[in-house]
């Protein structure tokens, strides 16, 4: 082999030209990124079937008269968006304690991130509680998949009366469980994914490994499963 | 070069000088901008659409509602995730493939329109 370097060697020193990623990002992080990005397809494609039935239909249940109760508490009626907004500020702050667990990494403070990491997954725990009371609150009135309630009851989910249909009723009930479902199972792999990572960091595995980047890559998926339920929560609270 | 050697200098922590991006306070405020957005769509749902403050109606919520909800999406993927910090090969390469999802909103919502019109007549 020659040691002189020719013009072609040279030119190998640009981003695309082989030898390095061009995203400058670990191999690992990059596949979260395009793991990540085919999991919005999914979520997509599920938010957009329940956006065009819900289009194509001439009624729909009102959000606020569906979900007006708080769950554990006497308020049964009359407090729309109250037990979702506290359910989506728990996912909120558990996505921040996630980028202080990130941020404590790069300063390789071990004991910080554990701190960040517990209170995510405590946060994580405590949003699938409150889904698991909201699922268990609509079952209670009727709702599940293939399953409303009878007609008299319906006329408490609609504005007017004369809009009261069981088809759409149940096209909503079967879309809601679906897409906070498939939503919660993601939140539930999280926390699981976090707690496996949080007692990796206990174990010194990243201290020994000289970086906590595997920190970085949960955290890009905790943040997207946030990023998600920002969209449910839209649509199908607000909308 | 090996795709190993290349992993190991990726993956060091020498690497992390864009990550510079987010301090302490920069992430509370991100968390004040998301929480703020979140206020005013409880306000929008909760007391302007009900009382049609300001001629407020769902048709005109809804839209705002969507755009809310994109300035959040932006807020998380573009600081907590720190996208906006990364390559700007690795941007694109993420945020193009999105049109693909603003495509099918395109066809279905102007699928949907048909189902109206045609599938179920004199609705």
């Amino acid at each position: 082999m020659s040691t002189t370097v020719s013009q072609i060697d040279e030119v190998k020193t640009t981003p695309w030209a082989g030898g390095h990623s061009p995203f400058k990002v670990e191999y690992g992080k990059l596949m979260m990124w395009f793991f990540l990005l085919s999991d919005a397809f999914t979520f997509s494609t599920l938010l957009i079937s329940y956006g065009a039935l819900r289009f194509s239909s001439p009624s729909w249940p009102a959000p606020d008269l569906v979900f007006q109760s708080v769950p554990l508490t006497s308020i049964t009626h009359g407090a729309p968006l109250v037990f979702v907004g506290i359910m989506t500020f728990i996912l909120i702050a558990s996505s921040v304690t996630m980028v202080l667990a990130v941020e404590a990494g790069h300063r390789m403070a071990r004991k910080e991130v554990v701190m960040w990491m517990i209170l995510t997954v405590i946060g994580g725990f405590m949003f699938l509680g409150c889904q698991a009371l909201e699922w268990t609150h609509l079952h209670e009135e009727g709702f599940w998949w293939g399953h409303i309630p009878s007609h008299e009851e319906l006329k408490h989910f609609f504005h007017d009366e004369k809009l009261v249909n069981p088809v759409y009723t149940q096209q909503f009930a079967n879309l809601f469980f679906t897409i906070t479902g498939f939503h919660g199972f993601h939140v539930f792999s999280g926390v699981i994914i976090n707690i496996v990572i949080t007692i990796n960091v206990l174990l010194g595995t990243y201290e020994k490994r000289g970086s906590y980047l595997m920190i970085e890559k949960v955290g890009l998926y905790w943040h997207f499963v946030d990023l998600v339920w920002v969209f449910v929560f839209t649509f199908f609270y607000l909308v | 070069m090996s795709l190993e050697t290349t992993h190991d200098i990726h993956g060091g922590h020498d690497d992390h000088g864009d990550h510079e991006g987010m301090t302490r306070k920069k992430i509370l405020v991100v968390l004040g901008i998301l929480t703020a957005i979140t206020a005013v769509e409880f306000i929008i749902a909760l007391y302007l659409v009900p009382h049609h403050v300001m001629g407020m109606t769902l048709h005109i919520a809804n839209p705002i509602y969507i755009i809310l909800t994109l300035a959040k999406a932006f807020y998380i993927v573009a600081y907590f995730m720190h996208l906006k910090f990364e390559k700007v090969s690795l941007i694109y390469t993420m945020v193009l493939p999105i049109l693909f999802i603003i495509g099918l909103i395109l066809v279905l919502t102007n699928e949907s329109h048909y189902w109206v019109d045609v599938l179920r007549p004199g609705k």
